[in-house]
């Protein structure tokens, strides 16, 4: 698992540096106009329930075969000029990062359109999972049916 | 031989991570079926009503999907990346 920003899909334990994961994605290109990234942290409550931590795991090669196609879409299917993907796994506090998009393009327009479809579509796709641990104990979240 | 991998919650259902199994050339969806919940009887409801996805070779499957030897097939529970919604 890299920790580079060299890699636009990234599947990693340690966090990420937003300001470097925006910087590398301006050097991709000059007729970069606008940038929209999504972060997505650790919330402390969720359904009602005090979260301590949150524990993901993903299915190696698959997942990161997932991500590579969301970027891959996006791009044809936007109109942007790249997309990066990060996502975190293990262990996670409270507050902490657990993903990042960055949609660059020439217009601000597509960048909104494509990381909100990408967000999505990352929940819908990729085979990551979320376990919340709360004063419950500990249990697997599924979002999605 | 194929392998066959649990994630997340199924690790617990299916009380293992992973397991090989011998077959013969290729088997259908229905004969895996079959075969794990023999294997692993606590994932026998799961997989009839259909609340798992299955991938093979990290792609996802259906009820069409042959399977062969040497292949990797895997049981997914409903995703959860990404942050809240």
């Amino acid at each position: 698992m890299s920790t580079t920003t060299d890699s636009k899909i990234r599947i990693q334990l340690e966090n990420f540096s937003v300001t470097d994961e925006i910087e590398a994605m301006k050097k991709v290109s000059r007729n970069i106009g606008g940038i929209t990234t999504f972060l997505g942290t650790g919330r402390e409550l969720s359904k009602g329930q005090n979260i301590a931590q949150l524990n993901f795991e993903h299915y190696p090669k698959m997942a990161e075969k997932k991500l590579e196609e969301i970027r891959q879409q996006a791009i044809k299917d936007h109109g942007i000029i790249d997309m990066s993907i990060i996502h975190r796994i293990g262990p996670i506090e409270i507050g902490e990062n657990i993903v990042l998009i960055v949609a660059v393009g020439e217009h601000r327009k597509e960048t909104f359109t494509a990381c909100e479809w990408a967000i999505a579509e990352l929940k819908r796709v990729t085979p990551i999972w979320k376990r919340e641990t709360t004063t419950n104990g500990e249990v697997w979240v599924q979002d999605t049916p | 031989m194929i392998t066959i991998k649990f994630f997340a919650s199924l690790k617990a259902i299916a009380e293992k991570e992973d397991e090989q199994i011998e077959i013969q050339n290729s088997i259908s969806m229905d004969q895996l079926t079959d075969i794990i919940s023999k294997s692993s009887p606590k994932m026998t409801d799961l997989l009839r009503n259909k609340k798992v996805m299955i991938s093979v070779n990290q792609e996802m499957a259906d009820s069409d999907t042959v399977i062969h030897d040497g292949d990797e097939v895997a049981f997914l529970p409903p995703f959860s990346g990404g942050s809240f919604n």
